[in-house]
């Protein structure tokens, strides 16, 4: 905007009519321009936040329903985040909060034109889904990523009501399975599904109900099939769905009374007359007898996740090497530095590598997966930009190498299982190695740190890491110097997670501004004392300063007793009222007590 | 040396504690807590290790027999979500749920159950189906089957047929046996005899 003639800005802004800018504003989309455009001007606020149609909230408790729908009140698609990334390891108690009720209870006034709604790790009630079922009349998709709270009965409400249902995707939701018959709410009328993923369903659905609607939905692109689902049934399935770009099998071996050869034959067929095949997953103990029933459309396959496939050398590398268009990996470590040598020489066009331990409480090694297996990927693999690996040990000099192969690197999660083991070869700290990462990958926007790390590391962070958004740490560094380089260095810094660290008050407190610029922080089991916690809400009050503590009041403890857990977040909401009884919120005004626990409304689940 | 000072340390106040329990019956799990909640400067590796020093010296006052963890797992660590620890290890729980197959007698009035993973041979197989059934079965042999008795053992196998027990390896009847049945009679003798 600055670029333009001062007098044409002017005229511009005052004199074009309101539907001339909302169809202007149209054409953008992307969150980021469109919180762009509603600053410029008052008069483009107006027009921008009449005409958004799809909001992206990144934490539920940051903006309030009622707030969301005084700013836009024509809403087509929201995407909400609730808990925060730890609690996926435990680390945040049952009934925390992050409850959607809340939500959908004002949106199916406000918004009856609603058509899609995307949750990650919040909790959903059966009463929600029904609610979503008979407010909004053209709803489209429901995508339930990490959520929990509701049954299956929650979902044969969303399958019978909602006539033009497109996406049901579960995602790796807690589903109470009461029934598998829920499926057989979908009305014979339902012909519009684009994508199905139950494969978080823990009993079996039923197979006739879930064939039949495969077959009448000839717009199905993805289909995530359970655990329960055995092999022997997928021709059934895929008979009918041969247009699938996207499919994730159920259990991949055969019951035992079946004919393993004949089996073998169906899936094989079955296989090749998917087309358009481009992504598999599932394969729950997956037999590599019947890996060979892959290979009419391994060639083609862009995303393969082998991640609960139980499968070893040679088996796996020899499926994986076959796979030359690879973009997306994910796989066991039963892979080996081996089969991952043989996939850096195969899939040049790789993208994405996970690599899940498979046993991750084995005391030792119990496969031969080493910082040799990510060299060689990262070596081979010119593309390579995503990167989560679980191994148990690291070289700086492993570190330097991928670092100095792969520049254009964004995403870089490493786990050491052992906390804080060193440098193997030299047993120094892992400083170095990941210095370089952040040196060289100047693209970086996510990075997860394991290993023996110093202060130094974080020096380097903050000094490098000028894009970096995301950063988890856990067992690492000396002192708040650490933190320190990290709030104050980082510019682009938006959630910082934290366990486990000697960080405390000190840089906590000193760098106290810069949470307001980030959405959130958490810090478990570190140093950081309750006295700190309820300065640092005096000192601002754009932000939410939770202490999770399950211990009990922190008043029963010094105030210089390091809390359990903090979550610090910025809102425009104030302080929320659904909290339990572990989490004392901080009012900010310190004459009036220095902690709530306000059980006012529990909402409902 | 100092790392059990410490953890004695903290756990004075459980030791001074009222409970109704056996004592030394502290289960390991409260340990863990108490030791992860010790806020200092990187503890908790080090307290990975007390937990090794202290199970070792706990267990020797337990009076109930506790589920001994190899190493003290860390809450969270490594950051593996709880679906892919439960979906992975197939194979522990094969080797830990049994391998139940039903037993039919000729003429009996109800059938019978057996776990084959209990025997790890033949003879094993056949004493256990003896007295389960209080017959006598005989002994096998290749030309003749069963001779000495008027009772097969016979089994279902993966293609439903009939077959009689002792022909293949023990490794090839477990993984092909569905069901076992005690011919009887005529009928037994009729399995036995020929090539």
């Amino acid at each position: 905007m600055s670029t333009l003639a001062p007098h044409f800005r002017t005229v511009m802004v005052n004199t074009l009519p309101l539907e001339v800018l909302e169809h202007i504003f149209s054409s953008i989309t992307t969150d980021k321009d469109r919180n762009s455009i509603s600053l410029v001007s008052k008069t483009w606020n107006e027009a921008e936040r009449c005409c958004r149609k799809n909001v992206f909230i990144g934490n539920c408790y940051a903006v309030s329903p009622s707030i969301l729908i005084r700013r836009f009140p024509d809403i087509r698609s929201v995407n909400i985040k609730g808990k925060p990334h730890f609690a996926d390891f435990d680390l945040v108690p049952e009934g925390w909060g992050a409850y959607f009720y809340p939500w959908v209870v004002t949106m199916a006034t406000a918004y009856p034109f609603l058509e899609e709604i995307r949750l990650k790790r919040m909790v959903v009630c059966d009463e929600s889904l029904e609610l979503i079922s008979k407010s909004f009349k053209n709803f489209k998709v429901l995508v339930l990523q990490s959520c929990e709270g509701f049954t299956t009965d929650g979902l044969a409400a969303i399958a019978a009501n909602c006539r033009n249902l497109r996406e049901l995707d579960l995602g790796e939701s807690e589903v109470e399975d009461l029934s598998g018959h829920w499926l057989s709410h979908f009305p014979d009328s339902c012909t519009s599904l684009v994508s199905l993923n139950i494969a978080c369903l823990a009993s079996e659905v039923s197979f006739s109900a879930l064939e039949r609607l495969v077959a009448r939905s000839p717009h199905l692109r993805t289909l995530r099939l359970n655990r329960a689902v055995s092999i022997e049934k997928l021709p059934k399935l895929l008979r009918h769905a041969s247009q699938l770009v996207e499919f994730g099998t159920g259990s991949y071996s055969a019951d035992t009374q079946a004919d393993v050869s004949e089996v073998f034959v169906n899936v094989s067929q079955a296989f090749s007359g998917c087309n358009k095949l481009k992504g598999l997953s599932g394969f729950w103990e997956a037999a590599p007898a019947y890996f060979p029933t892959i290979y009419p459309v391994h060639s083609k396959l862009t995303s393969l996740n082998l991640s609960y496939a139980t499968v070893e050398i040679p088996d796996l590398g020899k499926l994986i090497s076959h796979c030359h268009n690879l973009q997306r990996l994910w796989v066991l470590d039963y892979v080996e530095d081996s089969g991952l040598e043989e996939i850096a020489n195969s899939c040049k066009e790789l993208q994405e590598l996970r690599v899940f331990p498979s046993d991750p409480f084995a005391p030792g090694p119990n496969v031969s997966l080493t910082e040799q297996g990510l060299v060689a990927v990262s070596v081979g693999c010119p593309k390579l930009q995503s990167v989560l690996y679980f191994c148990r040990q690291m070289t700086n000099d492993a570190l330097v190498t991928i670092a100095r192969n792969r520049p254009y690197m964004i995403r870089f999660r490493l786990c050491i299982i052992e906390p804080q083991t060193p440098d193997y070869s030299t047993l120094e700290p892992l400083d170095t190695g990941f210095g370089a990462i952040v040196q060289h990958c100047k693209e970086l926007r996510r990075l997860s740190l394991s290993g023996l790390l110093t202060d130094r590391v974080f020096e380097y962070i903050g000094v490098h890491a000028k894009k970096l958004e995301m950063l988890s740490l856990a067992f690492a560094g000396d002192s708040d110097l650490g933190l320190h380089y990290v709030l104050s260095g980082c510019e682009s810094l938006r959630k910082l997670e934290i366990r486990d660290c000697p960080f405390g008050d000190e840089a906590l407190l000193a760098n106290a501004a810069k949470l307001e610029t980030m959405r959130s922080l958490w810090m478990s089991n570190c140093s950081v004392s309750f006295e700190a916690c309820k300065l640092l809400a005096q000192k601002l009050p754009g932000l939410n300063v939770e202490v999770i503590d399950e211990r009990g009041h922190p008043d029963t403890r010094p105030e210089s007793c390091p809390v359990e857990k903090l979550y610090v977040y910025r809102t425009v909401s104030g302080r929320r009222f659904d909290t339990p009884g572990f989490v004392w919120i901080i009012d900010e005004d310190p004459s009036s007590t220095p902690y709530s626990n306000g059980n006012r409304s529990l909402a409902s689940a | 040396m100092e790392s059990i000072v410490a953890h004695q340390k903290d756990l004075n106040f459980k030791a001074t504690e009222l409970r109704l329990g056996l004592p030394g019956s502290e289960d390991q799990e409260s340990d863990q807590e108490i030791l992860s909640k010790n806020n200092n400067k990187r503890t908790l590796p080090q307290s990975a290790h007390d937990e090794e020093d202290c199970e070792s010296k706990s267990s020797s006052d337990h009076h109930v027999k506790t589920p001994s963890v190899a190493k003290a797992q860390i809450v969270g660590w490594p950051p593996v979500r709880s679906n892919r620890k439960n979906n992975i290890q197939p194979k522990k729980t094969e080797s830990e749920t049994g391998m139940y197959v039903k037993v039919s007698m000729d003429g009996a009035p109800y059938l019978r159950k057996i776990d084959l993973k209990m025997y790890k041979c033949y003879p094993e197989l056949l004493k256990a189906l003896e007295n389960m059934f209080k017959l006598t079965i005989g002994e096998y042999s290749e030309r003749e089957g069963y001779k000495g008795s008027e009772f097969a053992p016979a089994y279902e196998d993966k293609d439903g047929d009939l077959m009689l027990v002792g022909d293949v390896p023990w490794e090839m009847f477990m993984s092909s046996c569905k069901r076992l049945r005690i011919m009887k009679g005529s009928e037994a003798r009729g399995l036995g005899c020929g090539v």
